[in-house]
């Protein structure tokens, strides 16, 4: 595979305080009471916005690479923890400072509302993955129950534009945006390999992983 | 412990000294205030100290704290000009709003145009500070000035057979960028109605002013409509038709989702929206740790309004 060094050229760690860094405005900002009206509401949304953004970067990895060339394998373990890491930040601020840890509210809104339902749903599948995203669970876990393990990530996607799509009042641009990129990079895979199917073994985008060097 | 922030006007918001004492003069002696009404001051004038109103205190006002004329001017639902809070702040300065005329027709004897000025001296200003309770579960107070919508109803030789009224928002894509959006998010012009009893309330106002002075764009200028104890939409701004009718008119939010958004739309924490729960609301102004607090039957105004729906399931007549 021939491609630019340019895409590889960050070392992997480099990625967090980059991808970090909108949380880390977004808090400062919250607590200086610099984030509008309604500081909350701000931070909630942002940081639920920054998380589906970068599992729409994690799910591009794979196409880029089969379709483009473009080799971001590398990279992949730092967006999908980077995810989690806003995924979690978004609901501690739910719990926390929207809720504020009235757990029978909650309760409630997990079991009656469809969109909390749905995002618990999304972070339960999500908690996982983070949790295996490392080396040793590869190889306890075996490459092919990994990779089976992983693709939940398909389904929390999917789950985290809806629960955007079922918070806002008519159809804004935005969720319907979010919506269409995670159904199209997933349709994406459904598009054959560009190679004969008996190299599939050796295709880098399956064989590789998120959590490979 | 709720803690608002206090209204602390900017130092260019702050009454000169010389303006001060003229309103002063113009309370006190009444043959002032006659000869500055009869002259038709054009409050409309882009001239800072003429954007002030002069707006007796009412006894409808609650005496709750006041969000800060920055809260209420920067965080608006006002999808004609984008679905984001900002927007209408960033956008509503390319309205125009003088001149502006309302036309009131329908079935009533004197049809004809309402002038804005006509509405700003012709009546009696009162400014009402009330609550206002978003759909969306977040609340704020807010000091209006505005005359009561049952005066200038009055003006009309209304027929018989009217039973609720129709407003009806401004439709100008040229000065409206939500309005040209390829995906329209609303269907419009965005339009709202309320039943003849509940327009002729002493609570319902059209407003035209906010703390003092004449309405910002972003808040539904030149006129909007304010209904105290119903969700804010249907509080419709920047109204250019009022129609009295004998049919349920259409609201613009129930025609978007019937099963979330009735025709009455009262604050009422017992009623959920289907996909939220309405029990609790968040004050605006009180920063990241502000606490909830409950929502109030009717927003807080049932003992002026729970008579107008006596024996109504508000289940099914949400």
């Amino acid at each position: 595979m021939t491609q630019s060094r340019l895409w590889t050229a960050l070392p992997e760690w480099a990625l967090y305080p980059l991808f970090l860094a909108p949380a880390v405005y977004l808090f400062a900002a919250a607590f200086m009471n610099a984030l509008g009206a309604d500081p909350l509401k701000a931070l909630e949304n942002q940081l639920g916005e920054w998380a589906l953004r970068l599992l729409i970067l994690g799910l591009a990895v794979t196409p880029l690479m089969r379709l483009a060339r473009i080799n971001l394998v590398k990279y992949r373990r730092a967006i999908g923890l980077s995810a989690f890491i806003y995924v979690s930040l978004h609901l501690l601020v739910y719990v926390w400072l929207d809720q504020q840890q009235n757990w029978s509210a909650i309760w409630q809104d997990i079991v009656k509302r469809p969109y909390i339902t749905i995002g618990m749903t999304a972070f339960l599948m999500l908690a996982p993955l983070a949790i295996t995203s490392n080396r040793l669970s590869i190889r306890k876990l075996g490459a092919q129950g990994w990779r089976r393990l992983h693709r939940l990530v398909y389904v929390a996607a999917i789950l985290g534009a809806v629960h955007y799509l079922l918070i806002v009042k008519a159809w804004p641009l935005e969720p319907i945006v979010y919506f269409g990129l995670i159904v199209f990079l997933l349709a994406l895979r459904l598009v054959p390999a560009r190679r004969s199917p008996g190299s599939r073994k050796r295709d880098p985008a399956n064989a590789s992983l998120g959590a490979s060097r | 412990m709720p803690s608002y922030r206090y209204p602390v006007p900017p130092a260019s918001e702050i009454t000169p000294r010389n303006i001060f004492l003229n309103r002063r003069s113009f309370i006190t002696g009444g043959a002032s205030a006659i000869a500055l009404a009869a002259s038709g001051v054009n409050v409309l004038a882009q001239d800072q100290d003429a954007r002030k109103l002069n707006a007796v205190a009412s006894a409808l006002s609650t005496d709750e704290a006041q969000n800060s004329y920055e809260d209420i001017t920067t965080y608006n639902n006002f999808y004609e000009f984008g679905v984001d809070k900002s927007d209408p702040a960033r956008y509503a300065n390319q309205l125009t709003t003088d001149p502006w005329t309302i036309k009131v027709g329908g079935l009533v004897n004197n049809p004809r145009e309402v002038g804005i000025e006509e509405l700003l001296t012709g009546y009696d200003l009162e400014e009402r500070v009330y609550r206002l309770r978003c759909v969306e579960g977040w609340s704020m107070v807010i000091p209006w000035v505005g005359i009561s919508l049952a005066s200038l109803i009055d003006k009309f030789d209304v027929q018989g057979s009217a039973k609720y009224v129709a407003f009806e928002t401004l439709e100008r894509p040229s000065e409206m960028p939500g309005q040209r959006a390829i995906f329209p998010v609303l269907p419009w012009p965005y339009v709202e109605g309320l039943r003849m009893d509940e327009a002729k309330h002493p609570l319902t106002i059209l407003a035209v002013g906010l703390y003092g002075e004449v309405l910002p764009k972003q808040n539904g200028a030149p006129v909007r409509l304010v209904v105290p104890w119903k969700y804010g939409f249907k509080s419709i701004k920047s109204i250019v038709a009022i129609n009295f009718v004998e049919e349920e008119p259409t609201a613009t939010w129930h025609k978007q989702a019937p099963r979330e958004y009735g025709f009455y739309s009262n604050v009422n924490p017992n009623v959920d929206h289907p996909r939220w729960s309405q029990k609790t609301e968040r004050r605006i102004g009180g920063g990241l740790f502000n606490q909830r607090i409950d929502t109030q039957m009717f927003n807080g105004y049932e003992e002026q309004v729970g008579s107008l729906y006596e024996n109504m399931d508000l289940t099914k007549f949400f």
